[in-house]
């Protein structure tokens, strides 16, 4: 007569139960400090928790990115590659203070730099020209899927930050449009990257309002959605819980994560 | 008073009647091992956070159902092709006179959220595979059946429409062996290759992975393909589990184990 094997596998031992337990409890306990240690060393975007059961996924998209590859460098391409077709999303019809300005050739615009800072400033557009500026042929890439690859020229953000004096407690520098309910905030490592402009020039031109004239903040290593347009206030802050709904940004109030490095 | 009925001649023979129940009595029908825990919820996990990743990546491929090759690509140039499906976007010209609701924000987390499931379930399967001789055992093809012949001989089976031979009950055949290998160690890869290569962030860090697929918008249309390759083996995969008996199938990928009838000796 052929042995089969006695039915054991659903029979769950006392000691299996124990250690399963204990791993569980670990588990656990692990996960509550590892949080901890996340919340302090700045791996907990300010909109988590905002985007109810599907957030964690992006809370965990930021705290690996920032905690692996803090400074990386965007791709940077050759001229041949510039898009000979550029798309912009439109934006809604600027309004009368947007026409005001653009009339006057955008003389009077102005960027005001406040919050937690040395030296609160309002710089012209001449102002921020006079300061260091950087060029570089980067991709701008939609959430939806399309991107194009234009030329960049501005004045870095951490060359105005400088120029201001950014107070030890400060966390984020918030950006905000001329247009109404529009504005973003970047941490500090995204805030001072190399990359991060603020551009007024695109392929050797003035930047077209389509694409954010006069001036646009451009964050290469992000999505579009936080490369905003038509910049007229920075505020450095040291938390996101004063402004909006407290998620860092216009967009979690609209569904998408504060967080667009993916 | 009437006397107890007797009981009726023929029941007489049956044994169970007649005989003591005893140890050496064993069931008609028993269980044996199929699959591991291990193999068990890693399976169920990678089904659940496939179906999340397929439902929110059909969602973020409505608002822009174009798709190029090469680094860049937009409704500015000619795509390599487009779905003819409606836009959850107005500025995509679609030929429809209408625009879907967006659902990019959830489905965007939710397809992380799922990713992340997937990919750490991939690495701990992948890990522990290797350390328990899972792949070895059951999934690289034997010796013998590493020959055309034992391919041609699997696809003359399923052809002739045979049923499973009794050793595919607990084992493998080659064919099945080849498609999961394809799947876990060139679909599996390729699609997160080409998912991670969509990133701005991740292409800063690791440029050298969206310029081996050809550029980003070709790293986009291949995620496209291979997702569609995924669903193709999906759907062969289930199609099989019914062709081949779906409880006792699911059962083994449930319960993790085959149960058959005694086999008489």
């Amino acid at each position: 007569m052929k042995n089969t094997p006695p039915d054991t596998p659903s029979s769950i031992s006392r000691r299996k139960l124990i250690t399963t337990g204990l791993a569980a409890t670990a588990g656990v306990g692990g996960l509550a400090v590892a949080a901890r240690l996340a919340q302090r060393y700045g791996l907990i975007p300010p909109d988590h928790g905002g985007l109810g059961i599907c957030g964690p996924g992006e809370t965990m998209n930021y705290a690996v990115q920032r905690l692996l590859t803090p400074h990386s460098l965007a791709r940077e391409f050759s001229r041949n590659m510039i898009s000979k077709a550029p798309f912009a999303n439109e934006v809604a019809p600027p309004s009368d203070q947007f026409k005001q300005l653009q009339a006057g050739g955008f003389a009077d615009w102005r960027l005001t730099v406040d919050g937690l800072v040395a030296r609160p400033t309002t710089f012209s557009l001449a102002d921020l020209k006079s300061l260091p500026h950087r060029s570089q042929i980067t991709e701008v890439v939609c959430e939806e899927g399309w991107s194009y690859v234009a030329e960049w020229i501005g004045t870095p953000l951490d060359a105005v930050l400088n120029q201001v004096g950014v107070l030890p407690q400060a966390r984020y520098v918030a950006y905000f449009s001329i247009e109404h309910d529009w504005w973003d905030s970047l941490d500090l490592t995204d805030a001072f990257h190399p990359q991060t402009l603020l551009a007024h020039a695109m392929n050797d031109g003035d930047l077209p309002v389509g694409f954010g004239g006069p001036l646009r903040m451009r964050v290469p290593r992000q999505l579009g959605y936080k490369s905003i347009k038509y910049i007229t206030r920075l505020t450095v802050t040291d938390s996101m819980k004063r402004y909006g709904k407290g998620l860092g940004s216009a967009s979690p109030e609209g569904g998408y994560a504060w967080y667009a490095g993916i | 008073m009437r006397s107890a009925p007797a009981i009726p001649a023929p029941y007489l023979s049956i044994p169970c009647y007649s005989a003591p129940v005893s140890a050496t009595v064993t069931p008609l029908k028993v269980a044996t091992p199929r699959h591991t825990a291990l193999v068990r919820v890693t399976h169920w996990l990678t089904v659940i956070s496939f179906f999340a990743l397929l439902i929110t990546g059909a969602e973020i491929v409505i608002s822009h159902p174009r798709f190029y090759w090469g680094e860049t690509g937009n409704v500015n140039m000619q795509p390599l092709f487009s779905l003819h499906i409606a836009s959850s976007r107005d500025t995509v010209p679609t030929g429809y006179p209408y625009v879907m609701p967006d659902q990019n924000g959830w489905s965007r987390a939710l397809h992380f959220q799922a990713a992340w499931v997937a990919v750490l379930t991939g690495l701990v399967y992948f890990i522990a595979s290797l350390v328990n001789g899972h792949f070895r055992k059951n999934l690289v093809p034997a010796p013998p059946d590493r020959s055309w012949t034992a391919f041609r001989t699997v696809i003359a089976r399923y052809l002739r429409r045979a049923p499973p031979i009794a050793a595919e009950a607990h084992s493998y055949n080659v064919l099945q062996r080849t498609s999961y290998l394809a799947v876990i160690f060139v679909l599996f890869p390729l699609v997160i290759l080409t998912g991670l290569a969509l990133s701005p962030a991740f292409n800063a860090a690791f440029p050298f992975v969206v310029d081996a697929f050809g550029g980003r918008q070709s790293a986009r249309t291949l995620h496209f393909f291979i997702t569609i390759f995924l669903v193709l083996f999906l759907i062969i995969h289930v199609a099989m589990i019914f062709l081949a008996g779906f409880i006792p199938r699911m059962r083994a990928m449930i319960a993790g184990r085959v149960v058959q009838p005694r086999e008489r000796r």
